[in-house]
């Protein structure tokens, strides 16, 4: 039989506050002043960075769960001047925890990623994930091979860490523990309009 | 040197390895960054590329977060490639269809071919088979290149196409060409 026991280690998770998701994206977009791109996963990720104000630097994915921090490392290779940020849920990072491992080989300087973690699927009915009371996903980024990885304390700290982010000389992962309310707006699905205003947004495509 | 030696280096003129003439047709359409879930019939196209400075190559853990790093570098404005066999393929028909196919990006997938011609693992032979069909139902162009007097054509001329049209496409990679992997007891 299998013992139902806590595994994660008393520390920094516990100490987090429970923060919410709208209010820590509108926090990270109000730092943005140099076109800095933001990538955000499915789901209420991306709804809530919609709906902190449209930038042309964002990108909504509409699906393959679990892509948002591969899709952002490929644009922090591609522009290693610009900052780039990876919005992504707990579950979502799940998905595609190897992708923890590439960027803690590869060290992009420019890339910072911040996880949303509620242990819940929350879009589909808030069913807990695998990882709900046990594995800590900061603890797995530095297992990784990643320096600077932090549990947001709460909202102050996480905007504190989201400064030095911003003039970080190597990749940042900032986990936040949030509410479990949904998305405060729904994003536009339309793909080429997303794929073509964001490529603008870099400067990739001209008017 | 002998004369027959001579005689007989003559008459095989030195043919360019098919790993040669995908790695020049990479950089000949400005690839610059190329990732790869290995495969034993890959390793001389990887070890080319990862012995050239000029491009960015990397070991991706699985073949979505490749789908996703090149879509990434493609709206930054890098293209890239990804290496992959049949069975890596049969991994990604989700994010090809939830995302290199409808946001329109010019995915290049090389995908060395395995379950056929003197496969010895049938779970190889049944997962090959499901590589057309999904590629068809998703509209995906794709070539199966056999001869190594056509691969530098069809991959020049196709990645040209995927950039023009914004289309994801797939070059399979025969065994007939690369000699594919075989039963080693």
């Amino acid at each position: 039989m299998i013992e139902k026991t806590q595994t994660r280690r008393p520390g920094q998770f516990d100490n987090a506050k429970i923060v919410n998701r709208f209010d820590i994206t509108q926090r990270l977009v109000a730092k943005l002043h140099n076109d800095e791109a933001v990538v955000a996963g499915i789901g209420n990720t991306n709804f809530d960075l919609w709906a902190a104000g449209r930038r042309p630097q964002n990108f909504y994915m509409l699906g393959s769960m679990g892509l948002a921090l591969p899709i952002a490392l490929g644009v922090a290779l591609a522009q290693p001047r610009r900052r780039v940020f990876a919005l992504e849920g707990d579950g979502s990072l799940l998905m595609q925890i190897g992708a923890l491992v590439t960027i803690g080989k590869l060290k992009p300087k420019n890339l910072t990623m911040l996880v949303m973690d509620n242990g819940v699927y929350q879009i589909t009915g808030a069913q807990s994930t695998g990882a709900s009371g046990s594995a800590d996903f900061v603890a797995m980024a530095r297992a990784a091979g990643l320096e600077h990885c932090f549990w947001a304390a709460d909202e102050a700290n996480f905007e504190e860490l989201v400064d030095a982010a911003l003039s970080s000389d190597g990749p940042t992962f900032i986990a936040a523990r949030i509410d479990t309310k949904p998305a405060v707006a729904t994003t536009a699905r339309d793909p080429v309009q997303i794929r073509e205003r964001f490529m603008r947004g870099l400067g990739v495509r001209g008017d | 040197m002998t004369a027959d030696a001579g005689a007989t280096a003559q008459s095989r003129p030195q043919v360019r390895p098919w790993h040669t003439i995908v790695h020049a047709a990479l950089k000949d359409n400005d690839v610059r960054l190329v990732t790869y879930v290995p495969d034993k019939v890959l390793t001389p196209l990887i070890a080319a590329i990862e012995a050239d400075d000029t491009l960015t190559s990397f070991a991706t853990t699985r073949e979505e977060e490749a789908v996703g790093i090149l879509t990434g570098a493609w709206m930054g404005g890098m293209l890239g490639a990804m290496l992959m066999q049949t069975s890596g393929f049969a991994s990604i028909p989700t994010v090809l269809a939830s995302l290199a196919v409808p946001y329109q990006i010019p995915l290049l997938m090389f995908i060395s071919e395995r379950g056929t011609l003197g496969e010895f693992n049938l779970g190889q032979t049944l997962v090959c088979k499901t590589v057309r069909p999904v590629l068809d139902a998703l509209a995906v162009e794709h070539h199966t290149i056999t001869r190594r007097e056509e691969l530098g054509f069809v991959i020049d001329r196709s990645i040209k196409q995927a950039v023009a049209i914004q289309a994801p496409v797939a070059f399979i990679l025969s065994p007939i060409l690369t000699g594919g992997k075989v039963f080693e007891a």
